[in-house]
């Protein structure tokens, strides 16, 4: 009955399956051959990616969970807890863009809710192919609504974010969604099936056929008819989520639950067997007990479905009425669905028979794990192809097409579909380097805040896959030194292609080494993240694309920066040196179509210092505004700090010649912040960054209604500040040809 | 016993949907389109009902709770009578 | 001034407004739990944003019939102040305690930003510690927030002078764009015939602490506040919304 075409449509090798028969000593019910399939897979077992995730740093004084449960934990004092995680949507995201991302929204709201946090805070990283196209264009509408569908309706605020565009997302959209919450720290709930004798409830929405893929065969395990009326994607219910949401956290609040998890990929099978694994015993269920809203539904689709907005429970008996009490007064079912029994088997049955019996520890934790060949691409021995390109002979025309595309352009048509106010913390709104939160205690507002950024660059990993992951990791600090923070923890997403092609691994095992060789720098642990294989469609492959999503505090929440010039006659101040290099620059890319041969150099020691003397003098009160120079460089940076001033006060800026005009106003040298101060604290500001042996220059002054650059006297940038903003503010609305 | 309820805006309501669809049908070349008014389809089962009994209730549940009569119309037809 | 927030499954700014009312106000605040049939004995009611029953059907549709509407709504027959934000406006909109409608936003899209409304009745309970013609940036996140209401409605808002609010740029105009949803005649909030029951899309509790952007929002809080200790010592008679 187990063929080898039964095999592939489960995506199974034959060794793998022949480990999965020693592992049980039996030939395996197709029921259960599912249950390997599904969390042997990719997405739930890691195979590819987890021996070279282990060198990633996850441990550190605040690290109260690190990788491995639904969402990693820091304690950030006061006896509060933050538990945050990222993770992508891709795939779902390119076939129904809505409801893939608001799907995409729910599943990480779940991991965090699930371990006793109320999520605060969402951000969503957003990759999309050029706007120009208008598949391109209905995926960015349809993920944008969805995400903001789903958030909005939930009532958590999506605070941040980053939106890119590039031709190789035009097949594989990217959306990676990062969510954070709120705990206190000696109430953190975890997925394990403890206490023999104990009950297992299933909470939330009733199941169906969602989401049951590779079964294409007719069998005797499928209803004949089921074929037409299984959905690809699953519908999301926001409000079934927020009602379960309060629901969970009112029974983890009354002490009546003793573990947790949300059924999300895999659903019932995932939850089952990784409670049962991690708390060493042994689950048993009843499948006539799960609530369905399809008629005749099998053990297979039971099992295997993956409906939204469900929960699986473990109370002790005693505890169970008052369980379902609460879940009643929400307007949700509670039952009992089986018990936590002795051994190290799952058990489920239906109609009275026995349709699965596995030990669970093979499931979870036998998949093998593999070190795929890997070979760096050929041709990475760079040779300049191409002659230098030609410096433009305007340059302000360069700046004004560079403020005109979507990537730099402003993104308020995006973040005005979120509500990024609700829960009535947000104090540095979208638009800045960072988001900043201030924290409710009770009848007080804490004197520190959050602080929170995603940050990553499919260009520089492309061309240089160690040196593009560290500088992701390096930009998210430097972002949160910008507000004024300190970062604490790293999540990472990493969205790959097909593993299984050696150069695709190699990029992979690059990206994982920068990754380590960063957080190290930096002193931040990973405390769980999400790895996306098998971007590519119809043989295009994205670029290799790292999302890294950094937490950090603020000691004084009133006192966060913001990257706008407060007031005319503050002096400009560049930290950081620029040197000349334009590869995987946003500028070389939109004026002469080239992605060049590396990315920019970074110096991680170069990196820390630059960021020690934005938060010492932040600390100090010596800074009026701080903004980190990213995508379109020190021109697009001074611009910037134009749009979002108070009164669109302009700036006069004076740079002596030296590299090429073009590298010093629009490349993308790293380790880089622009910021202002007053007059009087202008030369403590500079001795601060010569002790701590930082190149600092006095570049300018704010004020006047234009940016004005000079190089070496001559303008070579002056545009209306009026007249930028405008081009800035329509850049996107543009490109999606929408009304408003 | 089956019912289908349809609820769409008031003639006098602008449907801002509705000319959106219209202006993509457009766009996609079918100029024989003059309008299109957008509005929702209620798919209701009755049980333990005469089809007089069916006639009273479902005008009212549909002005009640599923048109709000300030800015929408209703109209509906059985599409199963046993 | 003991306040009472009512909470919908699916309300979301329940919390924000508890907090503002008993944090920043301290003012006595509990939450009204939809199925109770109990107002606590408060003096005012708030119907908070959100999304209750996910706007599924129609925004506040559902949430109208809750058994603790049918006490909100003796409350407010007796002259109980009810201020209804967001969500809560829509919920008084379909219960008709409120006249007119709410449809989409005009650009089809979730509206979340800082806006400016215009204070154009200050004599009412929830705008008397304002002035007519007060300018207040306060954000609005919505998505069905176009008012509407038929010929016949408008003109009685406009007589009864019970409209309270409208959009308005930064100077106080009220020009096309700064009617960002697209409302008939740029109404943000009305009030009742009687000046007792206040809806408007805005959200006042977002805008009541200095660390968030602007506390224009409170003069609506303590304009009520005001209004109840008034009335409590005696002095003048029930609020009217009308000159």
């Amino acid at each position: 009955m187990i063929d080898d075409r039964v095999l592939a449509e489960h995506n199974l090798t034959r060794d793998e399956y022949d480990l999965v028969l020693r592992l049980i000593g039996k030939e395996p019910s197709l029921t259960e051959l599912g249950i390997f399939s599904v969390m042997w897979s990719e997405h739930c077992s890691y195979k590819s990616s987890r021996l070279h995730l282990k060198q990633l740093p996850t441990d550190g004084p605040r690290v109260i969970q690190g990788p491995g449960e639904n969402a990693g934990v820091l304690d950030i004092g006061d006896g509060w807890a933050v538990v945050f995680k990222i993770e992508s949507h891709n795939h779902p995201s390119f076939l129904e863009p809505y409801q893939g991302a608001a799907t995409g929204v729910g599943g990480i709201l779940r991991d965090i809710f699930t371990m006793g946090a109320r999520p605060i805070a969402v951000m969503d990283s957003l990759r999309f192919g050029p706007l120009d196209n208008p598949k391109n264009r209905a995926i960015m509408e349809g993920v944008v609504s969805g995400i903001a569908g789903y958030g909005n309706a939930f009532g958590v605020p999506t605070v941040g974010g980053e939106v890119y565009f590039h031709d190789s997302y035009t097949l594989n959209p990217l959306v990676n969604v990062f969510c954070l919450g709120l705990a206190r720290k000696d109430r953190i709930f975890y997925a394990r099936a403890e206490g023999v004798g104990n009950k297992v409830l299933y909470v939330g929405a009733k199941t169906g056929r969602d989401g049951i893929h590779g079964a294409t065969m007719a069998s005797a395990e499928f209803g004949k008819d089921t074929e037409h009326k299984r959905p690809n994607v699953q519908v999301g219910d926001p409000f079934k989520e927020k009602l379960l949401l309060e629901a969970c956290l009112e029974v983890m609040e009354k002490g009546l639950i003793v573990g947790i998890q949300d059924m999300g990929a895999a659903g019932l099978t995932c939850s089952t067997t990784e409670m049962a694994a991690k708390a060493g015993t042994g689950l048993a269920i009843d499948l006539d007990h799960v609530p369905q809203r399809e008629k005749g539904m099998t053990p297979y689709e039971i099992m295997l479905s993956e409906s939204q907005e469900r929960m699986l429970l473990v109370s002790r008996p005693e505890s169970v009425a008052a369980v379902q009490a609460v879940f009643a007064k929400w307007d949700l079912d509670a039952p009992v669905i089986g018990d936590v029994v002795p051994g190290d088997r799952l058990t489920a049955a239906f109609k009275g028979e026995t349709v699965v019996d596995i030990p669970v520890r093979a499931v979870v934790e036998l998949c093998p794990a593999y070190r795929r060949p890997s070979r760096p691409p050929l041709g990475t021995e760079r040779r300049r192809l191409h002659p230098e390109p030609p410096v433009p002979a305007d340059l302000t025309e360069v700046l004004r097409q560079l403020l005109a595309s979507p990537t730099i352009a402003d993104k308020t048509w995006v973040f005005r579909q979120y509500d990024h106010m609700v829960q009535v913390n947000t104090v540095v709104l979208p638009g800045a380097d960072a988001a900043v939160l201030r924290l409710k205690d009770g009848r007080r507002t804490l004197g520190k805040g959050l602080a929170l950024t995603l940050d990553g660059n499919g260009a520089y990993v492309q061309l240089e896959p160690r040196t593009g992951t560290k500088i992701a990791v390096a930009e998210a600090c430097r972002n949160l030194a910008c507000v004024g923070a300190r970062p604490i923890g790293v999540t990472n997403c990493l969205n790959f292609a097909n593993p299984e092609k050696p150069d695709v691994m190699w990029q992979f095992e690059q990206a994982v080494a920068g990754l380590a060789e960063a957080c190290r720098a930096f002193g931040i642990p990973v405390t769980g993240g999400n790895v996306s294989f098998y971007n590519e469609t119809e043989g295009q492959a994205v670029h290799p694309t790292p999302v890294i999503g950094v937490v950090g505090l603020v000691e004084d929440v009133r006192r966060a920066l913001g990257p706008g010039f407060r007031r005319a006659g503050d002096v400009i101040v560049l930290l950081g040196g620029t040197k000349e290099e334009l590869g995987g620059s946003e500028y070389l890319r939109l004026v002469h179509g080239l992605e060049g041969d590396a990315p920019p150099t970074i110096d991680l020691d170069t990196e820390k210092r630059v960021q020690e003397v934005c938060l010492a003098a932040a600390d100090r009160g010596w800074l009026r505004s701080a903004h980190d120079l990213s995508e379109g460089g020190l021109a697009v940076a001074l611009a910037e700090g134009a749009f979002h001033a108070a009164r669109g006060t302009g700036c006069v800026v004076d740079l002596a010649a030296g590299i090429r005009s073009d590298a010093l106003l629009f490349g993308e040298s790293q380790s880089r912040i622009v910021v202002t101060t007053t007059a009087t604290r202008r030369k403590a500001l500079l001795a601060l960054a010569r002790a701590k042996g930082v190149q600092a220059s006095v570049i300018g002054r704010t004020g006047g209604r234009d940016i004005v650059i000079r190089l070496d006297g001559a303008d070579v940038i002056r545009l209306a500040v009026a007249e930028a903003r405008r081009i800035w503010k329509a850049g996107l609305p543009k490109a999606l040809r929408a009304r408003s | 016993m089956k019912v289908r309820v349809l609820v769409s805006f008031k003639d006098s309501v602008l449907d801002p949907q509705g000319q959106t669809v219209t202006n993509a049908l457009h766009t996609l070349g079918y100029a024989a389109v003059r309008d299109v008014r957008q509005g929702k389809v209620f798919d209701i089962a009755l049980e333990n009902l005469t089809k007089i009994e069916a006639q009273a209730l479902v005008p009212e549940i549909a002005r009640k709770v599923l048109a709000n009569p300030i800015i929408e119309k209703f109209d509906w037809q059985f599409i199963e009578e046993t | 001034m003991k306040f009472g927030v009512v909470q919908f499954p699916g309300s979301n700014c329940d919390w924000d407004a508890f907090h503002v009312l008993r944090n920043v106000l301290n003012q006595e605040t509990v939450m009204l739990w939809h199925k109770d049939h109990d107002l606590q004995g408060v003096d005012g009611v708030v119907l908070p944003g959100g999304f209750s029953y996910g706007d599924y059907l129609r925004s506040g549709a559902i949430a109208r019939f809750s058994p603790l509407m049918r006490e909100v709504k003796a409350f407010a027959k007796r002259g109980g102040h009810v201020l209804g934000i967001c969500n809560g406006f829509q919920v008084l909109l379909e219960m008709g305690l409120l006249p007119g409608a709410m449809l989409r936003n005009r650009n089809l899209k979730f509206l979340c930003q800082h806006v400016h409304i215009r204070v154009e009745n200050a004599r009412t309970a929830f705008t008397r510690a304002g002035q007519k013609g007060q300018v207040l940036r306060i954000p609005i996140a919505h998505f069905e927030g176009n008012y509407y209401a038929p010929p016949r409605t408008r003109a009685e808002l406009i007589r009864k002078h019970q409209v309270v609010f409208r959009y308005c740029d930064a100077t106080g105009a009220v020009t096309e764009e700064a009617n960002v949803n697209g409302s008939l005649d740029a109404i943000a909030g009305i009030v009742n015939e009687a000046g007792n029951v206040m809806g408007l899309m805005p959200h006042p509790e977002r805008a009541s602490e200095a660390l968030l952007g602007s506390t224009d929002g409170r003069v609506i809080f303590e304009s009520l506040i005001a209004s109840f200790a008034r009335r409590k010592t005696g002095s003048g008679g029930k609020p009217k919304g009308r000159r």
